[in-house]
């Protein structure tokens, strides 16, 4: 079961799915991805989600600011979503466009994890995004708070076994 | 006058709905789902692997687009602040103002506060702290959560996962504890 599918009837003959994947090469693939990365880039700092103190205000709930943000973003993807969904489209690189659902299990890797995250969210005022964005626009300083990102994830991976999901 | 436009801040009803047509457009190229978290995991599978079972995967076929879009969004904020005005101070409320100035924080200027976030703070405890283990604790969480505010917040609730609902009402809970609980502690 795939949260988004698009209907099979249009999915791609063979001969253009094959004409695609060669075109679409691993490193223009990874040239595409730093690309859509920098307009991403401009947009974060733009619309100031990677500051601080805009995290703070969110949190101490003093302004629309970014609630504005995370609901119309969450909201135009939800529609863009579906209107992919009705047309059936298959990606670039030739396969079907399709959401794998998350598996809820338990439940307890989402609120423990989200929890963690959460508290790093509020004193860093950097979430994985962003944080690459502030090495880059911010501050320089930022490359230690991304190797301390890099450490945790590691530790998460060591601790995996052990800890509930 | 447009480029004026541009350099000034975004109103929120302009980079939301932008940040929002990312999720079609990773989906279109290449069926990617919007997220940032898989990057860190995949940096951790090409640095350090050490025969641990989260990182023995693929990391270049599965994760190579979103270390490339990594890279991208750090150029993107060189760029945003070099030419497009980038980086300026926001207009925050002025009862945030308040607050920071309650945490013994200068008056905000820039996108971070100096005070924890350089080279010197690095070197005080509550720079040390902020830096070191609020890194750590988004690195560990969005990990173990398996995703962040894009992944389950935006992509996620966007395609409507009950688990990505779980994960944003665990990450707020989390931001409040730390703002109104810790902070008063640390700082």
């Amino acid at each position: 079961m795939t949260v988004l599918q698009s209907p099979p009837s249009r999915s791609l003959d063979p001969e253009k799915y094959a004409a695609r994947v060669r075109a679409f090469s691993p490193g223009r693939e990874l040239v595409t991805y730093a690309a859509v990365g920098v307009v991403f880039g401009i947009v974060l700092v733009k619309s100031e989600v990677v500051s601080w103190y805009r995290i703070q205000e969110m949190f101490r709930f003093q302004s629309f600011h970014m609630y504005g943000i995370l609901g119309s973003a969450m909201l135009t993807a939800l529609v863009s979503v579906q209107i992919l969904r009705r047309l059936g489209l298959s990606s670039l690189t030739g396969e079907r466009i399709s959401v794998p659902p998350k598996l809820l299990g338990r439940g307890y890797r989402y609120w423990i994890g989200g929890l963690i995250f959460g508290a790093g969210w509020a004193l860093t005022g950097a979430c994985p995004g962003p944080l690459f964005a502030l090495v880059g626009g911010g501050a320089s300083v930022f490359i230690i708070v991304a190797v301390a990102a890099l450490a945790g994830t590691w530790v998460y991976g060591y601790l995996r076994p052990q800890l509930p999901h | 006058m447009l480029l004026s436009w541009i350099r000034g801040p975004w109103p929120w009803y302009v980079s939301g709905p932008l940040i929002g047509l990312f999720v079609p457009l990773l989906l279109v190229i290449g069926n990617k789902q919007l997220g940032m978290t898989g990057a860190l995991r995949a940096t951790c599978a090409a640095i350090a692997p050490s025969d641990i079972d989260f990182f023995r995967y693929d990391w270049k076929r599965s994760g190579g687009w979103n270390i490339a879009l990594a890279a991208g969004i750090l150029v993107g904020a060189v760029l945003a602040v070099a030419t497009l005005g980038g980086g300026s101070t926001p207009a925050i409320s002025p009862h945030t103002r308040d607050a920071v100035a309650a945490l013994g924080l200068a008056s905000p200027s820039g996108l971070v506060p100096a005070q924890l976030f350089s080279w010197r703070a690095l070197f005080t405890i509550r720079g040390a702290l902020a830096i070191l283990g609020g890194g750590f604790l988004v690195g560990f969480g969005s990990s173990y959560a398996g995703g962040c505010t894009s992944g389950h917040g935006v992509m996620g609730l966007a395609t409507l996962q009950f688990a990505s609902m779980i994960a944003l009402i665990g990450i707020f809970a989390g931001g409040l504890l730390m703002t109104f609980i810790v902070f008063p502690l640390i700082f």
